[in-house]
């Protein structure tokens, strides 16, 4: 019995260890660990004025840019957050996408295998059967969407000719994409134009024009013939194709705004609420 | 989804990188850089996993590669902190103190800034801090010591001089050694 209680009181007067020094100035401690401590602490003068001291530090350096956690946050970081968070976004929904991508490839095997066999057999497949997996108008704003995805986030390299040379812009992507192009303006509802690329489609090349407001969000207008097998067929789908109204697609990485004209397909997407996306795609109609 | 998240992290990365450079600008830029930088590597983020000590490792390492550059180009790549003094919004104890206390933070080395600043500003783990800064447990401690040391007597310099002194002098027992155990 009194052996052990000399033991305690060896432990109880033992210096504290630098480790135990730092972990009492930043309040790591447990409630049990900090009362021992602090029984040993009054046997060891040179621990107490060390914490102290390093106390004093913590709270100054606590004090030092305190007003910064108040502040507004700099737009320009603000909207480099949002940015990072909507990619973030992205990527994680590609995920989901990414399965249903995998879905589409597989439909697209499966038929060109058919495909090949019909030719080995001596028979061209029916135009007609393309049809079943070039799903037409609603798949052209699918493609608009995931166009979106993907480029919207990128910092570097959302266009390949920006803004600064729009006439450049405007002339190539027109040639392109066989059509005279106009740039629609959207300053009125706060979004100016970054710049364009090029993308590949089923029936030539579309286009992409991307927009940004001060907040940093990010629309895209993608554009380009629909198909033009689906065109030529004839059948109902076809004639659907050529004309349609506006119609909105929620199913995307984005939500889109699109609507055939004369056999050109315009589609709106980017991160906003529908009746946002409903007046910007209005603009664009209006322009075109 | 995690947009507000991300966004909510910008005023305690502000206020670090503020303390690490000294400098408002300086700082804003490695904020700027650090969000960039999640944006292209999301992939590397484990959902669900800290967002926080992600984003401050991110930050950790272009600020290590900025001084590392900046030493290869010139050997003082140091703010002077007179330039930067009408920056200092201190509280109660005083602009002038505010101001001492930036000027000693910046001349200690800077893997014992990032570990004081982590743990005092932040209250990161050690643990964390090991992560984010890449090395060891007893690494941390030991840096967190050398800092803690090193910045109590930078503070009791009787005459400090503007300059970001190279004098980073070894501690001189101006406070007890202490046994370390680990």
């Amino acid at each position: 019995m009194s052996h052990r209680k000399n033991t305690m009181d060896r432990t109880a007067q033992q210096p504290l260890t630098e480790d135990e020094i730092h972990a009492l100035v930043d309040e790591r401690l447990t409630p049990d660990a900090l009362a021992a401590v602090h029984k040993r602490l009054a046997h060891d003068p040179a621990a107490q004025s060390t914490i102290a001291q390093w106390q004093q530090h913590r709270d100054a350096l606590r004090r030092l840019h305190q007003h910064i956690l108040d502040e507004p946050v700099p737009a320009p970081l603000m909207a480099a957050g949002q940015q990072t968070a909507a990619a973030q976004q992205d990527i994680h929904q590609r995920w989901r996408w990414g399965g249903m991508a995998a879905g589409v490839m597989l439909a697209f095997g499966v038929g060109w295998f058919s495909h090949t066999a019909w030719l080995g057999a001596g028979h061209f497949p029916p135009s007609s059967s393309t049809l079943a997996y070039t799903g037409g108008a609603p798949e052209f704003a699918r493609q608009a969407s995931f166009a979106h995805a993907v480029y919207a986030p990128e910092i570097r390299h959302p266009v390949e000719v920006g803004a600064t040379e729009q006439e450049h812009l405007v002339q190539w992507l027109s040639k392109r994409v066989g059509k005279p192009l106009k740039v629609p303006h959207l300053q009125t509802q706060g979004f100016e134009l970054v710049g364009g690329r090029l993308l590949p489609g089923e029936a030539g090349a579309r286009a992409q024009f991307m927009y940004q407001n001060t907040a940093g969000t990010r629309i895209t207008l993608y554009l380009g013939a629909v198909d033009r097998t689906a065109i030529g067929a004839g059948a109902g789908v076809g004639a659907d194709i050529r004309e349609t109204g506006f119609q909105f697609r929620a199913d995307g990485p984005v939500p889109s705004f699109y609507w055939v004209d004369q056999g050109f397909g315009y589609a709106l997407a980017g991160p906003v609420p529908r009746e946002t996306l409903m007046k910007l795609a209005e603009a664009v109609y209006r322009q075109l | 989804m995690n947009s507000q998240s991300i966004v909510d992290q910008i005023p305690a990365l502000r206020r670090y990188a503020r303390a690490l450079t000294g400098d408002a600008w300086a700082a804003d830029d490695l904020v700027q850089d650090t969000l960039e930088r999640a944006c292209s590597k999301w992939r590397l983020w484990a959902v669900g996993s800290n967002l926080r000590a992600w984003l401050f490792t991110l930050m950790h390492n272009l600020f290590a590669n900025s001084v590392r550059t900046a030493k290869r180009q010139s050997p003082d790549g140091t703010v002077d902190i007179d330039d930067v003094a009408h920056e200092f919004h201190a509280a109660d104890p005083g602009v002038d103190q505010a101001i001492d206390l930036q000027r000693c933070l910046l001349r200690l080395p800077m893997d014992q800034r990032a570990v004081l600043l982590l743990v005092s500003l932040e209250d990161m783990s050690y643990a964390d801090v090991a992560r984010i800064t890449a090395v060891p447990m007893g690494t941390v401690m030991s840096r967190l010591s050398r800092a803690r040391r090193h910045l109590q007597e930078l503070l009791d310099e009787p005459a400090r001089t503007a300059q970001p002194a190279s004098a980073t002098g070894k501690p001189t027992g101006s406070v007890t050694p202490l046994r370390r155990v680990k």
